[in-house]
């Protein structure tokens, strides 16, 4: 099959890498901080070596775009009291299962007998409450705008099936607000590497505000190592022109429009309200409630459970790490006492956190 | 007349477990040491140094595209003792079987074994039968031990003491293709792949390397934890470093899209059939023309080399030209996948 790596390779090529690095020295002339807020990107940037190849002035921020790692412990602790009701099964996506919570994660009450299964899809999950049609089967939604319309998907799928024992807990979340909060804050950022699954579903409107109010540019960018480069390069090329906007850099993926089916689905399960972001706190209008229509099959509402007083890690600054204010090395937890082997905040968890890329791949 | 399904009363000891040996075991692994049927198989050996080693196998499922946990159990123990640089000679089999298993399937997973011991020249000598109640093990676990000869001028070979700043680094082929082949068997509805394991004894193309150089400085196979688990562990033995060139490590195109599509990193995931070797630079060349003269070693390459300056890490130079770390696992990327 040679045809297979179609779009990959191409976008890996050693050569069109090396001419944009050339490209990117030639324009780069003072120092700028880009901050990527995608956990994909995160994740590729280190995995492909890319700090290592870029001029010096250059400083890349990780943001908050890794889904597991800005989930509020509040929530691991509301799932480990669900997992712990005899009659729940958890069905979840595999990166949630090792993330602390405040005393406990998924691994440890299933390794005590909790019922936890690894899920691919919300699909799986139904299934799983059709064939144990005595449990109640509770689905952790996380994520942004691109995984939220899976889940509302889901739930719109089981209404019409009639899968009454099947749940979610929302934690899904919105991305332009906590972009906005992050310079508003004055965390320094000079241009922003936009996600490019989240702008897949949203398109690029979401977030003209940023150009627009704070003077800062985003390019949309897909996640292969030419990709980010020409992102950069954009992104270099607004700030030295000062001419901010949005930019698709992403273009065989993101349409300006976005996905308009993908919204209105989302638009039909959810609305928006205020939520709790790791290291952050409450951030007005970011996060993905079930809608009134759907509360049957809410977690949070149907479900009771017992869940203890969250408490916050301490010594762990994954808070300044996910706003771009520190970088994992400047954690003295990093690397001794928190590993990916023995994580203390989710940002070692899940591979698409800061700590953990940098841990594995820019120690 | 055998049942059709393995039943409590074949692991009971009496007449029952018997026929089983008789009729499965005996018939498949025939030979003389095993025939003699003590409590002990009893065999000679030359010189006086002996490898030993032991590993379980649980693969789930039992039967994967390009073998299944017979011929593993073979290939894996064999391999463990050749990377020693030891002559893999006898082999015992135990069998840990889930009530209710087809008998067509236990013996299917028994002629794949005997057969695969054959290719591999080694005999196996005592074995044993449990048999466990449905739900208390999954259809079949197997351990295998195995007894190798080690001539003395081998030594090092495991421990990797004589490694030094230069050595080349070495594969016999491309990687991950045991991982995605077991993950493609598992319940992945709609996903069609032409993936096969490369499950396979070493023991051939290893001794036809050592036969043709001096310089083998050290050999492991990379299994779980798959090519970077390996070269992690080299680069952290004796302070000394590992630089490793992605685009030189083979990847077939089908195990690459497929590792892409799930998010798995093909340097990661296991194998059952490669050989990493770390060589004195006078002989890399030989003993990747060597390996390639055998089926197993078509693709063998160079890819990467011994260091002293990156203090006990190994650091992959990326496709497009840049440089990261390369770390070990933390906890499993995927469970039973031998």
């Amino acid at each position: 099959m040679p045809d297979q790596m179609k779009y990959i390779d191409e976008f890996r090529n050693r050569d069109i890498v090396k001419g944009l690095v050339k490209k990117i020295n030639e324009i780069s002339h003072s120092k700028v901080s880009l901050m990527e807020v995608c956990g994909g990107h995160t994740w590729a940037i280190q995995k492909f070596g890319i700090p290592s190849m870029l001029p010096s002035e250059i400083n890349l921020l990780s943001g908050p775009g890794c889904p597991v790692c800005v989930t509020g412990r509040g929530f691991i602790d509301r799932i480990v009291a669900f997992s712990r009701q005899e009659n729940v099964i958890i069905a979840t996506f595999g990166d949630l299962v090792r993330v602390p919570g405040s005393s406990s994660s998924l691994e440890k009450e299933k390794s005590r007998g909790a019922d936890v299964r690894i899920v691919y899809s919300i699909l799986d999950a139904i299934t799983i409450a059709s064939q144990n049609p005595r449990k109640k089967v509770v689905f952790p939604g996380i994520g942004f705008e691109t995984t939220a319309p899976g889940t509302a998907a889901g739930i719109i799928y089981a209404r019409k099936k009639g899968t009454g024992n099947f749940f979610v807990l929302s934690s899904h979340k919105v991305m332009p607000p906590a972009m906005a909060l992050l310079i508003d804050e004055g965390v320094k950022i000079d241009g922003y590497i936009a996600p490019g699954h989240v702008s897949t579903i949203t398109g690029s409107g979401i977030y003209s505000d940023i150009p627009e109010k704070f003077g800062v540019g985003c390019v949309i960018s897909g996640f292969e190592p030419v990709d980010i480069l020409q992102s950069i390069y954009m992104l270099l090329r607004q700030i030295n022109e000062k001419r901010f906007s949005v930019e698709i850099q992403y273009k065989r993926v993101v349409r300006p429009e976005g996905n308009i089916k993908a919204l209105q689905t989302m638009e039909e399960v959810f609305s928006i309200r205020d939520d709790w972001w790791r290291g952050f706190g409450i951030i007005p209008g970011s996060g993905l409630g079930i809608r009134e229509e759907y509360g049957i099959f809410d977690a949070e509402k149907m479900i009771d459970a017992e869940v203890e007083e969250t408490v916050e890690d301490k010594g762990c600054i994954c808070g300044e790490i996910l706003k771009g204010l520190k970088k994992p090395h400047d954690c003295k937890l990093f690397g001794n006492v928190c590993t990916t082997e023995n994580p203390v905040g989710s940002c070692m968890v899940s591979h698409e956190g800061a700590c953990n890329a940098y841990y594995r791949f820019n120690r | 007349m055998m049942e059709k399904n393995i039943l409590i009363g074949h692991g009971s000891g009496g007449k029952l477990t018997h026929t089983l040996i008789k009729e499965v075991f005996f018939r498949h692994f025939d030979n003389p040491l095993l025939l003699q049927q003590g409590d002990s198989a009893l065999m000679k050996m030359e010189g006086n140094r002996l490898a030993f080693t032991t590993d379980s196998y649980v693969v789930d499922p039992v039967f994967f595209p390009g073998g299944n946990i017979g011929k593993l159990a073979i290939c894996g123990t064999v391999n463990d003792l050749a990377v020693s640089g030891a002559v893999p000679r006898y082999i015992s089999a135990a069998f840990i079987i889930e009530e209710g298993l087809y008998l067509e399937e236990l013996e299917a997973i028994v002629s794949e074994m005997a057969a695969e011991a054959r290719k591999a020249g080694v005999l196996i000598v005592t074995g044993d039968t449990k048999v466990v109640n449905r739900g208390q093990c999954d259809k079949l676990f197997i351990n295998t031990s195995g007894i190798g000869e080690l001539d003395g001028k081998y030594l090092h070979i495991s421990s990797g003491e004589n490694i030094k700043a230069g050595d080349k680094i070495i594969i016999n082929g491309p990687v991950a293709a045991h991982g995605m082949a077991v993950m493609a068997a598992r319940s992945f509805e709609g996903f069609d792949t032409d993936i096969l394991s490369d499950c396979a004894s070493l023991n051939g193309l290893i001794a036809g390397v050592l036969e043709t150089v001096a310089g083998v400085r050290f050999m492991r196979d990379a299994t779980r934890g798959g090519l970077a688990t390996v070269l992690c562990e080299i680069a952290g033995n004796g302070g000394l470093g590992v630089e490793v060139y992605e685009e030189a490590v083979p990847v077939e195109s089908n195990v690459k899209g497929m590792c892409e599509l799930l998010g798995f990193d093909p340097f990661y995931v296991a194998n059952e059939g490669k050989v990493v070797m770390v060589v004195d630079p006078a002989d890399a060349e030989k003993v990747v023309e060597k390996m390639r003269k055998d089926p197993l070693g078509r693709e063998a390459a160079v890819i990467g080399e011994i260091s002293a300056g990156t203090g006990g890490r190994a650091v992959l130079h990326t496709s497009v030209g840049g440089k990261r770390i390369m770390d070990m696992l933390a906890g499993g990327q995927l469970p039973r996948i031998c």
